[in-house]
């Protein structure tokens, strides 16, 4: 069993839901055997090159059309390998997406380039998931603006978030530790960043997590300054993916001396950055966009409240 | 197949043996002069050479677009451009790859150039219907680049939406450019089964088409059938971007995954648009340099219809996971499974013709040994894909992307390249230097392996395909694969220097260099303007090693009522010229 795993993690990601396991049984099955089959086809290639190379322009060869056993053979045995593997794969496969009833839902509300879950107590985190071990977790999964995909390769799932309805995905995770997600559907400029991390409790220290952040987690924890506060909060809710602190442009403008600077919008007319015109910005990104810059970014409206907006101000400040 | 004797409607001809010359010095190459007389030249042969270096030029553009991304993948950051201008590189990599060259390569370059001449006509059916799709192809291809120079698109080859109808760029021209290229593709299509019902040369019964000529029509059919969908599909997604009508972009009403069930009908036939007429290559060379009756010809010539039938089944095999309900999946894998039996059917039957052949190991005969070898990967990485809850975990990372470039470059880039050797001794009438074209062919393989083999395993590790950044974890097996794509790269630079050198210093060929019975080796090469002198008159079927060659040079020896084309006949008497 422990060769077995150890080989299993030489290639594929490590086994942490409930499903993996399932799944990495039929992947070795049917790579085996594929692999099998071809060793099979190379060395009745390389056999037939030695034996039967040319040996004088004037040989002759059998005259042989067709032989109905011998096609018959190789036609019903793949056919049945296959029937199997696809009965195989779809059984498994059912396991991977139907959730079991007394799943614990959750939702994810996907964007250019962000994760946003929501609990059902209105907790709520950016970018990381808190699930409880050992126990169904249902995602119900929605988009802002174009397709992204949930991808887990820890738990062996994944699935299309598109805008306009409702995808569903779930897992099991069996231990405790963390787990990367990915987008796996391109969706522009930061499609590479948009990266997560599910993060597995212990039962009892996953209600201790949700219980602190109910209500949305909107609170400043008491021993960070805000200006520290607003430095993570910036990383949570994804701006870092499209601005830079250390000057270097990227989707959006750089924060470095940013504040009280003069920025040019797209108008031609120019403003002073100060902490109105932040704020402003980050609720209403379209009302007035800097010149150079597509309007790409997500209104933050309904998602910061006024306390975490001036944390990441304060963060923003420090940044001369 | 009934036995000549045994039919009622069995002509006789008289018959005559016409030993071809072995160099033409009035030939297709040097009837007229200048860049003009090729340019408005409605002979298939030049039409052909046309394509070849339309197309040739589109595959080195991609190509450097493939190893520009693939020095960008050195380091797991920004390397050398932008998340955007990464963006753009793979999606017109993709683009032009897909759309200027696997498609119309084999059907418009070796199809035009030999099929004619495998089924003894003087041209294709509508000759001048072959120049206006070359032009077609030519201004579609004229639009793609424009848009290129023009804002860059950035959505990917597959133009999903709603990411395709709200993005910035030239989304629009690029897809009017493969619009208009597809017209081409539909064009020529028409083009083969014309010629193919129509100018079969007396004797040429369906039973005796060429391997090649059946994989044609196969994709002649697919390309008729699947080219108008893409055609409605671009067509609607350019009215939502310009119009705004909603269709696929949810914020108007529409539905983004009703684009992914169009894009899909015609995408997934598209790679047997690819890979297919690229078996008909593989089933020339293999009987030629075995010198043996190829096995199984119908199991081969109908397991390609199969192909392009079933193949119209099986879209929804690349949406496992968007969404679309569990029945749709289960169905969509079911027919996946499905067409993969007849593509197995063929692996075997090639293998059983080189079983107790006279297996001679030339330049174009190693081609499809690689080609085999990483045909079959491709195939059943394929199987992996088409099982439900593996492609769950794989979809959409470099597994996926290493499993249709081992089915697309290594199985259909092999076997144009393979055809290539093959036949340019008969495009040329002169030989590359088969040393160089072998150490060419060695690279190429090599260095395809190291490319895409370490693809197969970032993918299972959970690497999603389209990553400008990518997580320190992977960063080993990224470089591989870029010092892979730059040997690649070294040997089809190699191959295709050989072949340009054959033309100027090549030494002469030869009518048949390779002792093939097919019909375009018993005429001289280069292939004289019009092919034949003579109407040919086929007895035997173009793999029968067992006849005397004397039997397959034999044209009609009166001037007298030609027999109805592709009837059958026997032959009643033959003299031998000169
Ligand atoms: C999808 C990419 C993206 C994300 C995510 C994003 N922004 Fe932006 N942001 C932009 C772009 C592009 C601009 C410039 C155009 C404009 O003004 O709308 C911008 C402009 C700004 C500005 C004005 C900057 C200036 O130079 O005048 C501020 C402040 C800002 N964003 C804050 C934030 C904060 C805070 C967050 C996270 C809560 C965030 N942004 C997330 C793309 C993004
Ligand atoms: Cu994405
Ligand atoms: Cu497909």
């Amino acid at each position: 069993m422990e060769i077995f795993r150890i080989i299993n993690d030489f290639i594929l990601p490590p086994a942490k839901s409930t499903v993996a396991a399932d799944h990495d049984f039929l992947f070795w099955f049917v790579h085996l055997a594929s692999f099998l089959l071809t060793f099979g086809i190379i060395v009745s290639l390389i056999y037939f090159l030695i034996k039967y190379r040319r040996k004088s322009e004037d040989d002759v060869t059998p005259v042989i059309t067709h032989n109905n056993k011998l096609e018959v053979t190789w036609s019903v045995i793949p056919l049945i390998m296959a029937l199997i593997t696809f009965g195989w794969g779809f059984q498994t496969f059912l396991k991977q997406t139907t959730p079991p009833d007394d799943a614990y839902e959750i939702s994810l509300t996907a964007q250019m380039w962000m994760w946003q879950f929501q609990y059902e107590n209105g907790a709520r985190s950016a970018g990381e998931l808190h699930v409880p071990a050992n126990r169904p977790i249902k995602l119900v999964m929605s988009s802002r603006d174009v397709i992204h995909s949930f991808f887990v390769p820890d738990f062996r799932i994944k699935q299309d978030i598109v805008p306009n309805r409702y995808t569903i995905a779930w897992f099991n995770a069996i231990e405790p530790g963390e787990s990367i997600i990915f987008c796996t559907e391109y969706c522009g400029a930061g499609h590479s960043d948009m990266l997560g991390k599910v993060i597995v409790h212990e039962p009892e220290e996953f209600e201790e997590w949700l219980a602190a952040n109910a209500g949305g987690g909107g609170e400043k924890p008491s021993d960070l300054p805000p200006a520290e506060w607003g430095a993570q909060l910036a990383q949570e809710n994804a701006c870092m993916t499209c601005h830079s602190a250390d000057g270097s442009q990227t989707v959006g403008p750089t924060w470095q001396g940013l504040f009280e600077s003069n920025v040019t919008l797209t108008d031609g007319s120019t403003v002073t950055a100060d902490e109105n015109y932040l704020r402003e910005s980050i609720l209403e990104p379209n009302a007035k966009t800097v010149a150079g810059f597509p309007p790409v970014m997500p209104t933050y409206q309904g998602q910061l409240n006024d306390e975490q907006i001036d944390a990441i101000i304060e963060y923003i400040k420090t940044l001369k | 197949m009934a036995t000549a004797e045994a039919s009622s409607n069995i002509s006789k001809v008289q018959v005559r043996r016409y030993k071809p010359e072995e160099y033409a010095e009035h030939n297709y190459l040097n009837v007229a002069k200048g860049l003009w007389s090729w340019l408005t030249s409605v002979d298939h042969k030049r039409i052909g050479i046309l394509y070849l270096v339309t197309t040739t030029f589109f595959f080195l553009v991609g190509g450097v677009m493939a190893l520009l991304l693939r020095i960008e993948l050195w380091t797991p950051a920004q390397t050398f451009v932008d998340a955007n201008t990464y963006n753009q590189l793979f999606t017109l990599h993709g683009a032009i790859m897909i759309f200027l060259f696997l498609v119309p390569s084999v059907p418009a370059v070796l199809g035009n150039f030999i099929l004619p001449i495998q089924v003894g006509a003087k041209d294709m059916a509508l000759p001048r219907l072959n120049l206006f799709s070359y032009y077609l192809y030519a201004i579609g291809s004229l639009i793609a680049v424009y848009s290129i120079l023009h804002g860059g698109i950035d959505t990917g080859w597959t133009f999903y939406t709603p990411y395709s109808s709200q993005t910035g760029g030239a989304v629009t021209s690029l897809v009017f450019g493969v619009f208009v290229v597809g017209f081409s593709s539909i064009l020529t299509a028409v083009n083969i089964i014309a010629t193919i019902h129509k100018l079969r040369a007396p004797g040429i019964t369906w039973s005796k088409l060429s391997l090649f000529g059946w994989s044609l029509y196969a994709t002649s059919i697919i390309i008729i059938l699947a080219t108008p969908v893409l055609a409605i599909t671009l067509l609607l997604l350019t009215m939502e971007r310009i119009f705004g009508i909603g269709i696929f972009d949810p914020a108007l009403g529409g539905d983004p995954i009703l684009f992914q069930h169009f894009f899909w009908f015609y995408s997934h036939p598209a790679v047997y648009i690819m890979i297919v007429p690229g078996f008909g290559i593989v089933s020339e060379i293999v009987s030629t340099f075995t010198r043996k009756v190829i096995f199984g010809y119908w199991a081969i010539a109908i397991s390609s219809l199969a192909i392009a039938f079933i193949g119209f089944l099986v879209w929804g095999h690349h949406m496992f996971v968007s969404g679309q309900a569990s029945l749709a999946s289960m169905v969509f894998s079911f027919l996946s499974f499905l067409v993969g039996i007849p593509t197995g059917i063929k692996i075997f039957n090639w293998l059983a013709t080189m079983h107790r052949g006279s297996i001679s190991l030339r330049t174009p005969l190693l081609y499809i040994l690689g080609f085999l070898f990483l045909f079959t990967i491709g195939g059943f990485t394929g199987i992996a894909l088409a099982t439900l809850a593996l492609d769950v975990h794989v979809h959409d990372t470099y597994y996926v992307v290493a499993h249709f470039h081992f089915v697309m470059v290594g199985g259909m880039v092999m076997a144009f390249m393979g055809g290539l050797h093959y036949w340019w001794p008969k495009m040329f009438g002169r030989m590359y230097n088969q040393a160089v074209a072998k150490i060419g062919c060695l690279l190429i393989f090599l260095g395809f392996n190291l490319t895409f083999m370490p693809q197969f395993i970032m993918g299972i590790q959970g690497m999603p395909r389209r990553y400008f950044n990518y997580i320190d974890q992977f960063q080993g097996l990224h470089q591989i694969s870029t010092i892979g794509a730059f040997v690649l790269g070294i040997g089809f630079i190699i191959a295709i220097a050989n072949f340009i050198m054959a033309i100027y210093k090549g030494k002469k060929a030869g009518a048949n260099p390779w002792g093939s019975r097919a019909l375009e080796w018993q005429i001289p090469s280069p292939v004289p303007p019009h092919n034949f002198d003579h109407i040919p008159v086929i007895i035997h079927g173009p793999y029968d090693y067992h006849q005397p060659m004397a039997d397959f040079q034999l044209g009609l020896a009166t001037n007298g009522h030609a027999p109805a084309h592709g009837a059958e006949i026997s032959a009643e008497k033959q003299e031998t010229e000169e």
